[in-house]
This record gives structure tokens, C-alpha cells and sequence, in this order.
């Protein structure tokens, strides 16, 4: 990250674009800017095509001989399989609404990083070889050949774009950049293009639990360890039931949430949360990740990995799942899970065992997300919190791009927040910036490494524009979110445009604010940080009388 | 000659081209070409073209239910969920359609344009911020666009049939409700030639979408522009037979063509664009019209957790099962006490 420019040098982004057609232009593969190469060893474990060891500064990639006919046959059979492919292909009139609604856009002024002219690099492929105009009139009908550089192009720009769909917000005809994106990459990793980022934690993920690649040991070990910092700052004691059978709920989160903070602290807020309520629970060491990393590579991937969920809900005889704050765990588990897997007759439909609540549209799926759950206990009057406890946060709220454009979930949280927060600490970003108009974190979608600091911090900015604009209006010090991926890259971006604001999820608050009986006196947060009216503050102003 | 001039310049000389060809047919005395074989063809063309690539789409499966969701789920009753909620993420088929309606008789997604920029601060760099605006010029030139062009088809109806059909002069007599001119001024002629200029001239002059536009974003514009140009000078300034243009769209229409003499030569222009226009269509980003009915991130309920979807082509993946975990680390999760199936 030492080379990356200081924020305010990054800001003079230059819209102004290149003389030459984006046709004559070869892709500027430069560090900061591109994930590395998967290792040979994780694609080997998952069994994918040509397993190699290559190097994206490299100019050989060592592709197999007939990469070109794969890439081709590739395309001819999703072409076949998916109807937005051809559609998105055909029907697009290049009206530009989606060109400034890209973040990788407005951060780069790249103009292939335009939605539109990011398909157009496929498309001009699908032009060359499926379309008569193409075939016949070549570069005057926007067709061209597919060559090595060619297929450079579409790794380095397709793995600049996190899925985040807030060009298909725009567009016209609802064309989906993020799903042209996805089946790009398919046939990038046919002739095994892919980025260690991803493969590495999908390798490890459907080898062992989690994406983390922690042995089942580990995982307890980590879980009781946030449980036992409970106790230390609440003393409420919030045993995890794991690899329980016959318990009500399997409790899937994503595992970022037990391994680094901040999400930490939120998986802290759904042990209180449970032993509140005293749900009868399970956490699994096999289904131990939310987040499917498999679905940065191919919709394949994403069903192998998907399909644990269900299976540890097999075995270990529960009524139903409930899914933690993640978001590309629900974009999977709500646009495919169900077409993938249902009918599911294993499962009951999912019933809050505390309030009785029937989750009606849940039905078909059997998964219920933590939100919903949560308010939904709020609703029924069934958690006492303090919201003073939460005085020291004044928040944001961030739309994760997932749960927002992918299901629309957008409601829950926010009523969440209200009761967890003192009404007066709550702010919303600029309209334009939020909701289904929501900013990407800048960092999903097999992103979030660190070799790529200059495309992340680049892509993130108008997601940190707009939560500066609030810090600097409203002193607002934090930034919420249900997305344990937005928990990972979030406070990078949080450091390095708007230093003031820290990353939180939504849990978290709310294991902060409930009270218990038995709890001892709460001079903190969950974090260890002074809760308002408490530490040196407090002591100054004792002083101070 | 640089990627813009030739996808601009390529199309331009082939529209004049076109006009030239249609010209010198006439001059040549092949106005049954061009009045009687050309129209057939090209009507054939286009609904053959059509209802391929209709039928082509059709048959393609929607493997999984994606709609872009652009408002607040239905999830607990008691989270209300407004008119526009509904609209912008319908849990139904009802509201699906109606969220289609809005879309094609509305452009609702293009209404929710907006505009970003990059405010530059000089003297501090820190303060430079993007700003976004609303910005509905492209949805009002989309939209002026195409009503006009509807109405302006629906007028001609009146060539093609005897007696007129009521709708028709009703609909041209609120078309020429400004009278300024004889004959009447078709308001819709104007504002169609006007519209179809701004969304050329932004494309020129935006240099985003200069950048992206190819030789088949400038045909198409040319083409319609040319279309109302020779359509606008043949009704109020190289008038043509009247009475003889409708004697040939009725035989056309009866399937009895006639070629009537001396209809004049920027009707076979305005024709054979017509034509053109018409055979181009089904093979291009026009057919973008019934595209977008087809559209899976539209034209589907956001109800994937309660309403199940089938995928056609869905087939059983190979992943490992619990025990390929267990297995591997049986020892140590039982000395960490985490239950097992199999004790050794
Ligand atoms: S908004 Fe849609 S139709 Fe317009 S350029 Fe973008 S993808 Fe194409
Ligand atoms: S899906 Fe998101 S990242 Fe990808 S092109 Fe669209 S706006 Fe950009």
C-alpha cells in the first residue's frame, strides 16, 4: 500500500478520456489494480480446469493450447443456458445511463470500467463469432477477435466489478452488468484463469469448514473465545451449542464474523442476543461460512459450496436456518439457494420460537435472516435494551449492495437500529447514495485483497465521499452495515478517505444495548470503549465539580 | 480515419446512399419496385426476423430468478410496504406487470437517472467531492422519441384504410391542435425530428458516450431522422399526391397493389427509408422494444424465498459431505469435545 497515492491525490481522477477507440487500446495490466493468479494447489483441490502456476505481470499465462475454442464453447452454451446472456447481449442500445453509476467508474475514469463498455468487451467477442453483421463487417459492426490480449482485458476488467448491480438500477431494459460479469469469470476460470483471492478461500472452504480454512478445533476455539469475552464485559456467560443435533436453528454466519474484528463483536452481539431470547441453537463446524465465495467463480461453485447449508440442517435434524449479517451469503442464498435446492422437505417453515411468528416468506426456502428475526422480537416486545449504551456511536447506515439490489432488504435493519440507538445519532447519506442507489464497499466479489490497494481504495471511494459528507455535516463516527465483507474492507476504506469513522454491524449494537437481569454493571461496549458517562471523560468531568 | 468518424461517417454516407438509390430507382421508372416489391419484402422480413428472435428468446431458459430489487422487500406484514414499493419490488405477478407497464409506458428506470461530478476543490484537494443530481434529459428526449413515433405511425393509418377508423383523426386532430401553418402542422413530426437530433447530437457530443457509440448507434438515428426530414418535406414542401399515395397504401393493405403515376420521388425516398428501417430492425439493438418484456431483472416477482423456481438445466454438484470433514479431524474434535458421529 506504500505506493498508493495520498486521498488527495487520488481525488483529481481525470474523466477525460483516451484518444484512441477502446478497440486499438490494450488493458493497462499494473499493479494495484489486479488480484493475483490463483495458486496451482487450490485449483487442484477443487478439481477446476488447468491447474498452473502463471502470473498476471506476466506475459505468458501459460494457457492451454485451445483456450480459444474452450472460451468460445463456453459461450455458446451459456448463451444456450441463460436467456440473460443473449438478451443482455443483443439489446442494449448504448444509451449510457449506466456509464456514471459505476463506482469502479467515478473512482478510476476508466472508460472501459463504464458498465456498458465493460460488456462491450464481451459482447464484441459474441459479435465476431455468433452474429452475421459481425462475421462479415468485423470492427464496423463493434465486432473483434478474440485474442490473448483480448482475454487479458475481460480478467483484468471483469475482476473490476464486485456483482454490485447498481448499473442494472439504471439501465432501461434492466441489463445486468453483474450477471455478464459472473459468466465472464465462468469462462475466464474454463481455461483456469482465476484469482487466488477467491479460489484460495473457495478451496478451503469446501475442503474444510470455513473460508478460512479453520480446522473444526479452531472454529470452537474461536467462538468460545468471543464467548468468554461476553462474560469478561457483560458477565453473562453465552455457551455455543456446536455440531448440536436435534436443536431447533442452525445458526449459519459468515466467517469473517468470528475471525477479525469488527466482526467480532457482532458475532459477540448474537451470542447475548441468544442467550437473551434463550434460542435453542446450533453452530456447525462444516457449515461453518455464510459467505460463498464459490459464486466469484461460477455458478457451479457457488452451488457446491451453497449446498453444506442444507446438508448440515439434514443431519443435524434442526426445523430451520437462520442466516447471519452477510451480504453476498443472502444474494446466494435468496437468488439461487431455493432454485438450486428446493423443494426442501427436511426443514419446517421457519417459526420465531419466542414471538410465534410464522416467517411467511420464508416458506419455500426455510432460511430466515437475523434481521428479520431480530425485528421481529423488537416488534413483540420481547428484548429490554438500554440505546444509551450506544450514545458514544453516531451512525450511518450503509445498504450493503447484496441484501439491498439482491433481495431488498432495507427496512429491517433500520428499524433495528432505532431501537438500539438513540434516535438523535442516526443519519442517512445523501439519498442518491443509498438504498437501491447504495455504493459498493469497493472490495467485494473476490476483491478484497491487499495486492489490489489502488482499485480498492479507487472503487471505494464514492461509498467514502458520501459517509464523509455525513461525518463532516453530522460528526457521524460510524458506519453500520449487515455484510461481514463490508466488516473486512470497509474500515480500510473508512482509514484511508474519512479516518474518524469506524466500521460496525448492526448485531453488535444490539448485544451492547439489551439487558440482562444478571449482567454486571456495563461501564463498556463490547469493544472495551468508555460507554458515554463512564472512563476518563467521566472522571474528568468528577473532577472538573 | 479515427473509431468515431468511421462509425459515424460509414452510416451517414450509407443513409445518403440509400436516399440516392431510392432517387435514381424512381428516375429509372422502377416504381414498382420500390412502391410494391421492396415494402412486401421488407414487411416480410421484419415480422419473419421478429417473431425469430422472439421465439429465440422465449425459448432460452431463465434459470434463476434475478430480479433487481429497487425497494424494500415483502418480508413481516407489519414492515408497510407503499405503492412504490410494490412497483420497484413486486411479490407478485400483478405487480410484476405492473412494474413492466411503468417501465415501457413510463421509462421508469430511466426516470431515476442521476448525474455525477466530480466538484473540484483547488486550493484543497481534500474537500473535492462527487455530487449526483437528478437528471431526466435523456428520459425526456427517450420518451418524447417515442411517443412521437407512435403517434406519427398511428396517423398513418389513415393511407391504409377506407374509411378512416375514428381513433385515427381524432388522434391527428389533436396532433395538429396548433395551427400555425397549412396544411396543419403535425406537432409529433417535429418533436420526433427534434428528439431524434438531441439523442444524436448527445451521442456526438458526450465524450463517454462518443467514446462507446459504434457505426450501429448512428445508422438507426440517421435513418429515422432521415425518415421524418423526407416525411415533414413531403407533407409541407414538395407536396405529393395525396390521393394517389393512399390509392397505393390501400392496394398494398388489400394485397392489390397499384402503382399510381406521378407520386413524386421524395415519396419512394421516404418509402424505401421506411422499408430499410423496417428490414434492419429485427437484427439489431432495436429489437431492444420486445427485449426489454423479456428481461429477467425485470420481469420477474421478487418472491424467491416463498414461490419456488424452476431451473431447467439444474443438475446435482459434487461437493463433500460431513464426514470428508470428520474424517479428517476426528481425534481433535473429540478432544475438543465436539460431538462425533463415528467414536474412531
Ligand atoms: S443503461 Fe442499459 S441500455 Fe443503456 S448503455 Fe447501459 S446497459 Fe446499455
Ligand atoms: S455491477 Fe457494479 S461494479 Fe459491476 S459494472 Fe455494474 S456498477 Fe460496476
Amino acid at each position: 500500500m506504500a505506493k498508493i497515492p495520498k486521498p488527495a491525490e487520488l481525488i483529481q481522477i481525470d474523466y477525460k478520456l483516451p484518444a484512441k477507440s477502446w478497440m486499438e487500446t490494450k488493458a493497462d495490466i499494473r499493479p494495484g489494480y489486479y488480484v493475483n493468479a490463483a495458486s496451482r494447489k487450490w485449483v487442484e483441490l477443487v478439481d477446476y480446469p488447468y491447474p498452473r502456476d502463471w502470473n498476471v505481470a506476466e506475459d505468458d499465462w501459460k494457457l492451454p493450447d485451445n483456450w480459444k475454442e474452450i472460451v468460445l464453447q463456453g459461450m455458446e452454451d451459456r448463451l444456450e443456458r441463460f436467456r440473460s446472456l443473449k438478451l443482455f447481449f443483443d439489446i442494449c442500445v448504448r444509451c449510457g445511463a449506466c456509464a456514471d453509476k459505476c463506482h469502479f467508474f467515478l473512482g478510476t475514469g476508466d472508460p472501459k470500467n463504464m458498465p456498458v463498455m465493460r460488456a462491450e468487451l464481451m459482447r464484441s467477442v459474441y459479435r465476431r463469432y455468433f452474429k452475421t453483421a459481425g462475421k462479415v463487417l468485423g470492427e464496423l459492426a463493434g465486432a473483434r477477435d478474440l485474442t490473448e490480449d483480448v482475454l487479458k482485458e475481460w480478467f483484468f476488467y471483469l475482476h473490476q466489478c464486485t456483482i454490485c448491480r447498481r448499473c442494472s438500477v439504471f439501465c432501461p431494459y434492466g441489463i445486468d452488468m453483474a450477471e455478464m460479469t459472473l459468466i465472464g469469470r465462468e469462462l475466464l476460470s474454463s481455461v483456469g484463469l482465476n484469482i487466488d483471492w477467491a479460489m484460495a478461500s473457495v478451496a478451503q472452504c469446501y475442503d474444510r469448514g470455513s473460508h478460512i480454512g479453520a480446522t473444526p478445533q479452531a472454529f470452537k476455539d474461536m467462538i468460545d473465545f468471543l464467548a468468554e469475552e461476553n462474560e469478561r464485559i457483560t458477565g453473562i456467560s453465552t455457551p455455543v451449542p456446536i455440531n448440536k443435533k436435534g436443536a431447533e436453528i442452525l445458526f449459519i454466519v459468515p466467517s469473517g464474523d468470528y475471525f477479525a474484528d469488527p466482526g467480532t463483536y457482532t458475532l459477540m452481539g448474537y451470542l447475548l442476543l441468544f442467550k437473551y431470547i434463550g434460542l435453542d441453537y446450533t453452530m456447525s463446524t462444516y457449515a461453518a461460512e455464510g459467505g460463498n465465495f464459490g459464486w466469484f467463480v461460477s455458478h457451479e461453485m457457488g452451488k457446491r459450496l451453497n449446498a453444506k447449508m442444507y446438508e448440515e440442517a439434514k443431519r443435524l435434524k434442526v426445523k430451520w436456518i437462520l442466516g447471519g449479517e452477510c451480504g453476498h451469503m443472502w444474494r446466494v442464498c435468496n437468488q439461487y439457494m431455493p432454485t438450486w435446492f428446493a423443494p426442501v422437505d427436511f426443514l419446517e417453515e421457519p417459526v420465531s420460537p419466542i414471538t410465534g411468528t410464522k416467517f411467511e416468506t420464508a416458506k419455500l426456502h426455510k432460511m430466515v435472516h437475523i434481521s428479520e428475526f431480530t425485528a421481529d422480537l423488537f416488534k413483540h416486545g420481547k428484548l429490554k435494551v438500554d440505546p444509551q449504551r450506544n450514545a458514544h456511536i453516531k451512525l450511518t447506515f450503509h445498504d450493503s449492495c447484496n441484501p439491498a439490489r439482491a433481495m431488498g432488504l432495507l427496512e429491517e435493519p433500520r428499524y433495528i437500529i432505532n431501537q438500539v440507538l438513540p434516535k438523535e445519532n442516526f443519519f442517512e447519506m445523501p439519498p442518491n447514495t443509498i438504498r437501491e442507489k447504495t455504493f459498493c464497499c469497493g472490495s467485494s466479489a473476490g476483491l478484497n485483497a491487499n495486492e489490489n490497494m489502488d482499485i480498492r481504495m479507487l472503487g471505494g471511494l464514492p461509498r467514502a465521499n458520501a459517509v464523509k459528507y455525513v461525518a463532516e455535516k453530522y460528526g457521524v463516527n460510524h458506519l453500520g452495515c449487515v455484510c461481514a465483507l463490508d466488516r473486512a474492507t470497509l474500515p480500510t476504506l473508512m482509514q484511508y478517505w474519512v479516518p474518524e469513522v469506524d466500521v460496525t454491524g448492526i448485531t453488535e449494537m444490539v448485544g451492547n444495548a439489551l439487558i440482562f437481569d444478571d449482567e454486571i454493571e456495563r461501564t463498556t461496549d463490547l469493544r472495551d470503549r468508555d460507554l458515554v458517562g463512564f472512563g476518563e471523560e467521566a472522571a474528568e468531568e468528577e473532577e472538573a465539580e | 480515419m479515427d473509431f468515431f468518424k468511421r462509425h459515424f461517417l460509414v452510416p451517414l454516407i450509407a443513409v445518403l446512399a440509400l436516399v440516392a438509390i431510392a432517387y435514381i430507382g424512381v428516375k429509372a421508372n422502377l416504381e414498382f419496385v420500390f412502391g410494391v416489391v421492396i415494402p412486401y419484402l421488407a414487411v416480410l422480413i421484419f415480422f419473419e426476423g421478429l417473431i425469430y428472435r422472439i421465439i429465440s428468446w422465449a425459448r432460452s431458459p431463465v434459470p434463476f430468478k434475478i430480479p433487481t430489487t429497487c425497494a424494500q422487500v415483502r418480508t413481516l406484514p407489519w414492515f408497510k410496504r407503499t405503492i412504490a414499493d410494490k412497483l420497484d419490488n413486486p411479490d407478485t405477478r400483478l405487480w410484476t406487470v405492473a412494474r413492466m407497464a411503468l417501465e415501457v409506458l413510463a421509462f421508469r428506470s430511466l426516470f431515476r437517472n442521476i448525474r455525477s461530478e466530480l466538484r473540484r476543490d483547488k486550493d484543497n484537494p481534500e474537500k473535492s467531492r462527487l455530487v449526483y443530481w437528478s437528471y431526466k434529459w435523456l428520459w425526456l428526449g427517450a420518451i418524447a422519441f417515442h411517443y412521437a413515433f407512435l403517434v406519427v405511425i398511428l396517423r398513418h393509418i389513415r393511407f391504409f384504410t377506407q374509411p378512416v377508423p375514428h381513433f385515427v383523426t381524432a388522434l391527428a386532430e389533436a396532433d395538429g391542435f396548433v395551427q400555425f401553418y397549412v396544411p396543419t402542422v403535425y406537432l409529433t413530426g417535429v418533436i420526433l425530428v427534434l428528439a431524434v437530433t438531441y439523442l444524436l447530437a448527445r451521442r456526438i457530443y458526450t465524450p463517454t458516450l462518443r467514446y462507446l457509440s459504434l457505426a450501429a448507434d448512428y445508422f438507426p438515428l440517421l435513418l429515422i431522422i432521415s425518415i421524418g426530414v423526407s416525411g415533414i418535406l413531403m407533407r409541407y414542401f414538395y407536396k405529393v399526391d395525396i390521393a394517389a399515395v393512399k390509392q397505393l397504401a390501400i392496394g398494398l393493405a388489400t394485397l392489390k397493389p397499384v402503382v399510381p403515376a406521378g407520386i413524386g420521388s421524395i415519396f419512394y425516398i421516404h418509402l424505401f427509408l421506411v422499408c430499410v428501417l423496417f428490414v434492419y430492425f429485427p437484427f439489431s439493438k432495436l429489437m431492444h422494444a420486445p427485449g426489454v418484456f423479456f428481461s429477467p431483472t425485470r420481469n420477474l416477482p421478487g418472491d424467491n424465498r416463498w414461490r419456488l423456481h424452476v431451473n431447467p438445466w439444474n443438475y446435482p454438484v459434487k461437493f463433500p459431505d460431513y464426514m470428508h470433514q470428520e474424517d479428517h479431524y476426528r481425534e481433535a474434535m473429540i478432544e475438543a469435545g465436539l460431538p462425533v458421529e463415528k467414536e474412531k
